[in-house]
């Protein structure tokens, strides 16, 4: 007899439909938190703090309580949420350019207090709801709308490699980069996922993921080829792997 | 037997799960959704499908709802 080895998660809506463009990521990422939350119990007792981007549809398609933050206010929001009902879990759910960019104050310094809420960043390189600008996140030499020519070092500067800094702050427990740009990368994400949740439930700090994914749309890329770059150019830069983890060695 | 569940309404047509079946038992078909774009189908004549999941958890719309092993 068959037995089922893969299903929708329960906490999606009934009949939802994702809004992302053909061959984003976004929607793996957000089956992942799904089925993260199902296998530890956590999904009557969620509170995810949205942000403002295209990430902000994580709430029109999983059934999980939500609140909604101004743009790059998840984390403070989160941290408002999880100091008054610290028996729930709390969780946000932000792009590169909510987190690391207008966000970036109330990020570094929600690591910094140690507060004891998961956080998960989806890393694309770009602002992907307004049209593709060039982000605190795009590579030297990538094409945006708002820098025709490439990423100009010398006006803009370097990428923010969020991961390592969250990871540079003491009160961070975990803090890893993935990516999901091949069926193993997505297991590893799941884990790394996992990983973020579980130190917020036993009270250790901050969890923190950065997840690089594909902007096909706005790379004007195929979906297959936008993964090519996630693997050839991106990981190249941001180099996936743990960067923080207490629990190292501990049982 | 193993096989997938494909839900054609969700299907966005970004045929990444073409490439990920190693039997390469997902194809093109020629039928268009209620979004307009050209679905994919399962084809498994040979019962071939190892009911390994990962043209599912590729898919980025949660088009493949099931998938079932043995």
């Amino acid at each position: 007899m068959a037995t089922q080895v893969f299903k929708i998660p329960e906490t999606f809506r009934k009949d939802f439909k994702y809004t992302f463009c053909p061959g984003c990521d976004h929607g793996v990422a957000i089956r992942l938190v799904a089925e993260v939350l199902e296998e530890l119990g956590l999904r009557e007792n969620a509170i995810v703090a949205a942000s403002i981007g295209c990430s902000v549809t994580i709430y029109d398609f999983l059934n999980i309580d939500a609140l909604e933050a101004p743009h790059g206010r998840a984390m403070a929001e989160a941290t408002g949420i999880k100091r008054a009902r610290p028996d729930k879990f709390v969780f946000t759910y932000q792009g590169d350019g909510d987190f690391a960019s207008i966000g970036l104050a109330e990020s570094l310094h929600a690591a910094l207090r140690g507060e004891k809420i998961s956080a998960i960043c989806i890393n694309n390189t770009t602002f992907g709801m307004t049209g593709g600008q060039l982000g605190p996140t795009t590579m030297v030499g990538q094409v945006t709308t708002t820098s025709p020519t490439g990423r100009n070092l010398e006006y803009y500067g370097y990428p923010i490699k969020i991961a390592e800094h969250i990871a540079l702050c003491e009160g961070t427990a975990f803090s890893a980069r993935v990516s999901l740009d091949s069926v193993a990368n997505i297991r590893k994400a799941k884990q790394a996922i996992k990983k973020a949740f579980e130190v917020q439930i036993h009270g250790l700090g901050l969890g923190f993921v950065e997840i690089l994914s594909s902007c096909p749309t706005n790379w004007k890329m195929t979906p297959a080829q936008a993964h090519e770059r996630v693997r050839n150019e991106m990981c190249n830069i941001f180099k996936p792997g743990i960067y923080k983890d207490v629990t190292e060695g501990l049982k | 037997m193993s096989h997938i569940v494909i839900d054609e309404n969700r299907c966005k047509a970004c045929y990444l799960c073409i490439r990920e079946c190693p039997k390469n038992l997902i194809r093109v078909s020629d039928k268009t959704n209620s979004l307009g774009n050209r679905t994919v189908e399962f084809c498994d004549e040979k019962k071939e499908c190892l009911g390994c999941a990962m043209c599912a958890t590729r898919c980025p719309d949660l088009a493949i709802t099931e998938v079932y092993r043995g």
